[in-house]
């Protein structure tokens, strides 16, 4: 094969592709701005962690749903888990042995959930929305049901008491006021967006979106679309529940709670106010969610639960995509004006 | 044991009839309704208030509630529900949990949070024996009143032009408006009986079960379950999966408490998989 | 010594309910073939091409492709032995642009699909076939653009493109340039006339021009069976295939 200097078409295209998963400067902003939080915000560092922790869920289900395109009613199952299997580990382990390590800790999560996940992943490959939407729903129920009944495992409707993680890496202690639980959890949390990043800009993460697109072609052009569906919604189950273990490791904590249905349906909403298919929207969507609750939900819980109402049927009825989406359209008009002057 | 299979048979019928309009809208429209539970809460609420607050007669308060239910109903469709028809299922189920939330929290603020007790009036309490098992009086007449309107309901749709251009509508709306069938008005005049019925059972329900704003969110499932157990394409699958729903539910919760939900949601898991269409439902004609 | 076959149905029936789609539909095709499926509305063609690539399995009968018996082989497995097909309606991926489909179909040809530690674009040599595609079906200038917003035409040519990257040896055109206005379609029927010549070639078209500019040899079926078949000259002098069109009352020839 005699090598052929590539067309000035062939060098545009590959300096297309790559620059999309360049970092911009305004993602570089977004992180630092995250992480000065901690200075920023030294009174709010609990809320804070609790954001990077839900944000950490909504990117899970922003893998399945965002990219994939398979609805989901039921990550809160896997956050769930997550949070169950990393206490019951830092429980046992008496905050001495390797098993209350908090690290080792997010692994047992995310592991647990990942073997649960892969186990019910198969139970989506088919049928339409409602189906998955149902069986998800049916499955987070489930669990919600398993985790209530076993009360000699999980303590029932009184919760998991006597999470004692130990030091992360055996340094930081966590301490009263969250300052280890917010650097702990945006760590966790800014490690795994880089490698969802890396996923969802790879081929392989571009198949994810054509199976979402075409189901019919991907097979058709010899794609392993189940395989593919069996990954990545193991993959966010392994996000989910690692979510889950940071949360019961930094309020050393578990209830019934967190495999409840508004889990998984607070996840979806977040990401979907955010954007859906577009990393960042969980993240913001988790922002602006969590702090509005907080915001509204002060004055009475009425008023959070109506305007969250309110704004989803606004966003369904008059803005596509989410913040990011409507930041999208407002920067293409912008442009398009740019352009006609 | 008769007085379980009875209540659970009540039980039934009354989730039947709260969640029929809700298998019309999917296998009409294809459209995902989450809200649906909605319009039984407001069933339920209106005649709490007409009870509570004017003092109107239980009876009375049925038709007023279907009423009320019906008109809700319309005007949402006109309103907001008809321009979801064509977008994704995410959106369908985001707009009506968005409704359902408002709901809850316009109920939740006027009523507050507590369950609500109405009142039945006398006729209607009480117990009776029958075959050595006892028998509740308010168990036999919401079975009466939901077989009226389950027989009439299939009476309407077999033998009346209205029910079988609902029926071509929900084979296949391309083909019915090609036939010129307004499929439109069908609809709006479909959505508005769904919503009414299940306000009938919503005010039916209050002799029954608890009312709480958070209703609509609590029934949700119940009704996802016999829908999705049910299939769409009929009205006697859904009917058969509510009776059986009802039965379970209050057997479960009778003899085997603690695993009685985990039972029905996995039976609903196996037959999403197995049968996606539905247990009941006509194998898929194409 | 006769051409290899390539692809090959044997008895091939097809039902659906009451109706018979494909009847007992045995025919092959060799190496290099330029082949036409004709016949009327309903007669069961795309039917038959679904079958052959596995979107529909058969109700009995026996598909072989060059060689390896494929009945029961998902349309996946066959699309890597080597058979790929267009869809009569525009299967494509909206929210992807074309030079993206075209890597994705390279890559899941080259079982490299699922690498998610590289960046889309690492493989340049993978990006190299998919900007020689474009530039081969004369689609370069909208490379970049969202398939979802181009013309009805450019997506007619990024379907055969889409199919050619996966380098088959038996591609099933199914109606090309149906749908295509005026001015585009002589792009189409060049692309089709300048197809590889290795590749076996079925084409379903109800363009008798489009048929009897390009194929060697033609079948027609006629209510889900094989009617009649033959070389270009036999089935336009052919009468009852005349009349089989003509009760139909669509003469396009």
């Amino acid at each position: 094969m005699s090598a052929i200097t590539p067309s000035t078409e062939a060098i545009r295209a590959r300096a297309v592709l790559l620059g999309r998963s360049r970092w911009g400067v305004a993602e570089i902003i977004f992180w630092v701005l995250a992480f000065a939080c901690y200075w920023l915000f030294p009174t709010k560092l609990s809320l804070l962690s609790e954001i990077a922790i839900l944000g950490l869920v909504a990117l899970s289900v922003d893998l399945v749903l965002g990219y994939a395109g398979i609805v989901t009613l039921g990550q809160g199952a896997f956050f769930g888990i997550g949070a169950y299997a990393a206490g019951l580990a830092a429980k046992h382990g008496m905050g001495t042995s390797l098993w209350s390590d908090p690290v080792i800790g997010l692994f047992i999560g995310g592991g647990v959930a990942a073997v649960i996940g892969f186990a019910t992943s198969f139970l989506v490959l088919r049928g339409s929305d409602m189906t998955r939407l149902m069986v998800t729903l049916g499955v987070a129920l489930i669990v919600d049901e398993v985790v209530n009944q076993m009360k000699w495992l999980t303590g029932g409707s009184d919760g998991l008491q006597g999470v004692l993680p130990s030091a992360v890496l055996g340094i930081w202690e966590f301490d009263l006021f969250g300052r280890v639980a917010f650097v702990y959890s945006m760590v966790v949390l800014f490690v795994l967006f880089v490698i969802a990043r890396a996923l969802v800009k790879s081929p392989f993460g571009l198949s994810l979106q054509a199976i979402k697109g075409n189901m019919l072609r991907t097979r058709a052009i010899g794609m392993p679309v189940n395989a593919r569906l069996v990954a990545v919604y193991t993959v966010a189950a392994f996000y989910a529940g690692v979510a889950g273990a940071l949360a019961a490791q930094t309020t050393q904590f578990a209830s019934p709670d967190y495999v409840a249905f508004h889990r998984s349906a607070d996840a979806m909403l977040m990401l979907v106010f955010g954007g859906a298919g577009h990393l960042y929207g969980g993240l913001l969507g988790s922002i602006i969610f969590r702090t509005m609750q907080d915001v509204l939900g002060n004055i009475t819980p009425q008023y959070w639960q109506f305007w969250l109402g309110v704004t989803l049927v606004a966003l369904v009825l008059f803005v596509r995509g989410g913040i990011l989406g409507l930041l999208g359209n407002m920067l293409a008009a912008w442009r398009r004006k740019g352009g006609a002057s | 044991m008769l007085t379980i299979l009875l209540d659970g048979i009540a039980y039934g019928m009354l989730l039947f009839i709260l969640a029929v309009g809700l298998c019309v809208t999917l296998g009409l429209m294809n459209f995902i309704n989450l809200a649906h539970g909605t319009f039984a809460m407001a069933g339920g609420y209106l005649t709490i208030t007409l009870m509570q607050k004017a003092g109107v007669p239980f009876l009375w308060c049925l038709p007023a509630a279907f009423i009320f239910a019906a008109v809700l109903g319309l005007v949402l469709e006109r309103t907001l529900y008809r321009h979801l028809y064509d977008k994704t299922h995410l959106d369908q189920v985001l707009f009506s949990i968005g409704l359902v939330f408002i709901s809850i929290a316009m109920v939740d603020y006027a009523y507050g949070a507590n369950q609500q007790i109405v009142n039945l009036p006398d006729y209607l309490t009480g117990r009776f024996s029958f075959l050595g098992a006892s028998i509740g009086v308010y168990r036999v007449f919401v079975i009466a009143i939901c077989g009226l309107l389950v027989v009439s309901l299939q009476l309407v749709l077999t033998m009346t032009r209205f029910g079988s251009r609902l029926r071509a509508a929900v084979d296949d709306g391309r083909v019915a408006r090609g036939m010129g069938i307004d499929v439109t008005r069908i609809f709006a005049v479909t959505f508005a009986v769904g919503s009414g019925l299940a306000g009938l059972g919503g005010a039916l329900g209050t002799g029954i079960i608890s009312f709480d704003p958070t209703f609509p969110l609590k029934y949700m499932i119940y009704f996802l379950i016999v829908i999705s157990v049910g299939g769409t394409t009929t009205i006697t699958g859904p009917f058969l999966a509510a009776i059986l729903l009802g039965v379970a539910d209050v057997a479960g919760k009778y003899y085997v408490p603690a695993v009685g939900g985990f039972i029905i949601y996995t039976i609903m898991v196996v037959v999403l998989i197995v049968r996606p269409q539905g247990l009941f439902a006509r194998a898929a004609a194409k | 010594m006769s051409p290899r076959i390539l692809l090959e149905s044997r008895d091939l029936v097809r039902r659906f309910g009451g109706i018979v789609a494909t009847d007992h539909v045995t025919f092959s095709l060799p190496e290099g073939a330029r082949h036409a499926l004709i016949g009327p509305n309903g007669a069961g063609k795309t039917t038959f091409i679904n079958l052959l690539s596995g979107v529909l399995t058969p109700t009995s009968g026996e598909i072989f492709l060059d060689g390896a018996n494929v009945t029961n082989w998902s349309a996946r497995k066959r699309a890597h032995a080597g058979l790929a097909r267009t869809f009569q309606i525009n299967q494509l991926f909206a929210d992807l642009t074309p030079i993206e489909t075209l890597m994705l179909t390279i890559a899941e040809r080259e079982n490299a699909g699922a690498a998610w530690w590289r960046p889309v674009g690492a493989r340049t040599d993978f990006v190299d076939e998919a900007v020689a595609l474009l530039a081969q079906l004369g689609i370069s200038d909208i490379a970049h653009h969202r398939v979802g917003e181009l013309a009805y035409g450019k997506q007619r040519l990024l379907e055969i493109a889409v199919a050619l990257a996966q380098k088959p040896k038996v591609l099933l055109l199914d109606e090309p340039a149906a749908g295509v206005p005026e001015h585009e379609r002589e792009q189409i029927l060049d692309v089709v006339a300048a197809l590889p010549k290795d590749v076996a070639l079925i084409l379903i078209e109800h363009d008798m021009h489009l048929v009897f500019r390009f194929a060697k040899s033609i079948s027609v079926l006629v209510n889900g069976g094989l009617f009649v078949e033959g070389t270009p000259e036999q089935i336009a002098n052919d009468p009852r295939v005349r009349q089989v069109y003509l009760g139909e009352e669509e003469v396009n020839v």
